[in-house]
């Protein structure tokens, strides 16, 4: 059953994908109040699916690649939603829309039993673990997001075409705002999954492998993360500069998340 | 009904021809007078805006030499602007200036101001009599419709002017203009303008820069401003979100290194240069850095067309109304004209009646009232009967393009005196 509530999510989020699409040339209000609704209708059974998954597993960690892209698909719209109800706007859904869509496709349309944890594990700290990680995720993803929108209305108002006008885009400024909130918002999540993360490892492995490439590659990611908000906060970073940076960010994490694929110890994919 | 129209406007001369024809505000009312007098003309009005020299008449008979008052009034050579001029007469006379009432013969299509330079052309006109009949029932109408069209249409509604424009820029970059902080270098009229916007929409503060620093604090008292020496221009300007030049200095005032220095004092928060100047105060190579955006004055205007282009589908609906409005405003004249000979015609076979009945009575020797009743019924019936159709026909042919040749048939046949329709008031036909 889970996944029959998460492909009919998929089709509510199937709407988000065509405003995004249509949204790229050219703006119309029907449009984004539909996909809104959408994502709305598609969240609830979207989180049904997550329930009911929990449920039948009897556990709320639900270790596989494809669930866990189904939480992470979920948190994104989440934070979508809360973005939309700060500043009003559905643009960043132009790019949070193909993301989440994607993730549910994958999440959709296969499923692998959920693994067994190994023993020794302590579950507070991996639950504490994983929704700090992927709360981090999310906000990294809206940033993302609006990282990209802030580089296509620069380029519009410095071309000085007309679009830079007509389109409905939010304000630069405004999506600075929320590319930089975001992005901020989200780095004590993931500098506290990271920690729970390494209690995890510690515990369940009694050290911890730093040559182990999700580990490296986190690691990676966070000094990154960090790099990107200091020079914001203390250079005063902004505009163009922070829009790539925070991209990097993001496909650091990208990488990071990936190394869920060949790791030896944080891996959800049986062999 | 001889409506005729001259003149010339953007589209059909360059600026150098219509400076030569435009006239002062000042000497309106006497050209306006000097035009009534000019042999044919009987009504007269003259709009003169920086867009246009228009002559609006009504001529005895359509035949009045306008371009001959032109060429005395400004003692130009014909050469010099007859092959820029527009003739029209009749219909074609009243829906172009319909069309430019309403703002569709604009340069920016939809701009509020020409109504009002119209308006002011009429009060000037009708001030010194030059307006007083059918003209003046012609601006009326004129008025109603550039209402019609701004409340039907959607030609006026978004930005047109370029000092909107600019608000609206500012908006992309900024979003709310709330607290935001206006510099303006240099004290021009145009920079003025777009700095009222700009506070309209809740921008907090203005400085004004200006060599001359008098003009700086008279123009900063207008905006409960703050006036800057000029010397103090670099060290003052990062404090302003949106700086709007309009110097007369013959090189670039910002230049990069400019540009940079803002910004490091400003932390990086964006800024946005209007450059209104010829030649231009903002080197464009302020453009390429991060988180300064410059307009120059043709980005402005290029940012305008876009606007007019998306409004062309109204302009169109608003043509429909205009073509409309004509046909209705022609019809009601010809009423007007069909009136006075109706009444006319009836006078006459009113007074022949009289002198009939006066004539035989002497013969017919003392009445008793019932046979005076029935003297009157029997003539008053013979009178309506034959009356009937040819009224009616005036009536009806009032509303088609035969009209005038039916009057002229009419008032022959009845050997009426010619007279021209007099003054409206008291017409049939409605008043808005």
């Amino acid at each position: 059953m889970p996944i029959l509530w998460l492909r009919v999510a998929l089709g509510c989020y199937a709407v988000g994908l065509l405003y995004a699409l249509v949204a790229l040339t050219r703006s119309s209000d029907l449009l984004s109040k539909v996909a809104l609704h959408a994502a709305y209708l598609g969240m609830v059974f979207h989180l049904v699916s997550l329930a009911e998954a929990v449920e039948l597993s009897g556990q709320i960690t639900l270790t596989s690649v494809h669930n866990a892209e189904s939480v992470l698909a979920f948190l994104i719209m989440v934070a979508f939603m809360l973005v939309y109800l700060a500043y009003k706007t559905t643009s960043p859904g132009i790019v949070v829309f193909p993301l989440v869509f994607l993730l549910t496709l994958v999440a959709a349309t296969g499923q692998q039993p959920i693994l067994e944890m190994p023993a020794g594990v302590r579950k507070g700290w991996l639950i504490a673990h994983i929704a700090l990680i992927f709360t981090g995720y999310a906000a990294l993803c809206v940033s993302f997001g609006a990282s990209l929108l802030y580089l296509i209305q620069e380029r519009t108002l410095k071309s000085k075409k007309s679009a830079g006008i007509l389109s409905r885009l939010p304000a630069l400024e405004v999506i600075d705002d929320i590319g930089y909130r975001s992005l901020l918002l989200g780095f004590p999540f993931m500098t506290l999954g990271l920690i729970a993360g390494t209690i995890v490892a510690q515990a369940t492995f009694g050290r911890i492998d730093f040559l182990d490439p999700k580990i490296l590659l986190s690691i990676l990611m966070w000094a990154v993360y960090l790099v990107m908000v200091y020079t914001r906060w203390s250079a005063g970073w902004r505009g163009r500069r922070a829009a790539y940076l925070a991209a990097g960010v993001f496909v650091a994490a990208v990488i990071a998340w990936s190394a869920n694929y060949f790791s030896a110890i944080h891996r959800f994919v049986q062999s | 009904m001889s409506f005729r129209l001259i003149g010339v406007n953007h589209h059909s001369a360059p600026v150098e021809v219509r400076e030569r024809l435009a006239i002062p505000e000042s000497r309106l009312a006497e050209a306006v007078r000097h035009l009534v007098q000019h042999p044919g003309v009987d009504e007269g009005l003259i709009l003169s805006t920086c867009n246009r020299v228009e002559l609006l008449t009504r001529t005895r008979n359509g035949t009045a030499d306008l371009r001959g008052f032109l060429r005395d009034y400004f003692r130009l050579e014909p050469a010099a602007f007859e092959p820029h001029l527009y003739d029209y007469s009749e219909a074609d006379a009243i829906r172009h200036f319909f069309r430019v009432t309403s703002s569709l013969d604009s340069m920016v299509v939809g701009e509020a101001q020409i109504l009002g330079q119209v308006k002011e052309a009429y009060a000037t006109a009708r001030a010194v009599g030059a307006v007083h009949s059918q003209l003046d029932l012609l601006l009326t109408r004129a008025f109603a419709v550039a209402k019609r069209v701004r409340t039907e249409t959607a030609v006026g509604s978004s930005a047109v002017s370029v000092a909107s424009v600019a608000v609206e820029l500012a908006k992309k970059i900024f979003g709310s203009l709330q607290g935001k902080h206006v510099y303006l270098v240099g004290a021009g009229k145009m920079s003025e303008l777009a700095a009222r916007h700009l506070q309209a929409h809740g921008a907090a503060s203005i400085f004004v820069a200006n060599r001359t620093f008098e003009r700086a604090e008279q123009l900063a008292a207008k905006f409960n401003g703050e006036a800057i020496h000029f010397s103090e221009l670099y060290n003052t300007c990062d404090r302003a979100d949106i700086v709007i030049t309009s110097t007369g200095a013959p090189v670039a005032i910002f230049r990069r290194e400019h540009g940079e220095l803002f910004l490091s004092r400003r932390k990086n928060r964006p800024m946005f240069f209007i450059d209104i100047a010829v030649p231009r105060d903002v080197d464009p190579e302020m453009n390429k850095l991060d988180g300064i955006f410059v307009y120059d004055i043709d980005d402005l205007q290029q940012a305008v067309t876009a606007h007019v282009t998306d409004r062309k589908k109204e302009a169109e609906r608003a043509e429909e109304i205009i073509t409309s409005e004509v046909e209705r405003f022609r019809a009601r004249l010809l009423t007007l004209e069909v009136v006075p000979t109706i009444v006319s015609l009836q006078d006459h076979i009113e007074t022949i009646r009289q002198a009939e009945i006066d004539r035989v009575r002497g013969r017919l020797g003392p009445l008793s009232p019932d046979q005076e009743l029935a003297i009157e019924a029997l003539t008053r019936g013979i009178v309506n009967k034959i009356m009937h159709t040819p009224i009616s026909t005036l009536k009806t042919a009032a509303r088609t393009s035969e009209a005038t040749t039916v009057i002229d048939v009419v008032r022959r046949l009845f050997n009426l005196r010619e007279q021209k329709p007099g003054k409206p008031d008291g017409e049939p036909g409605e008043h808005d």
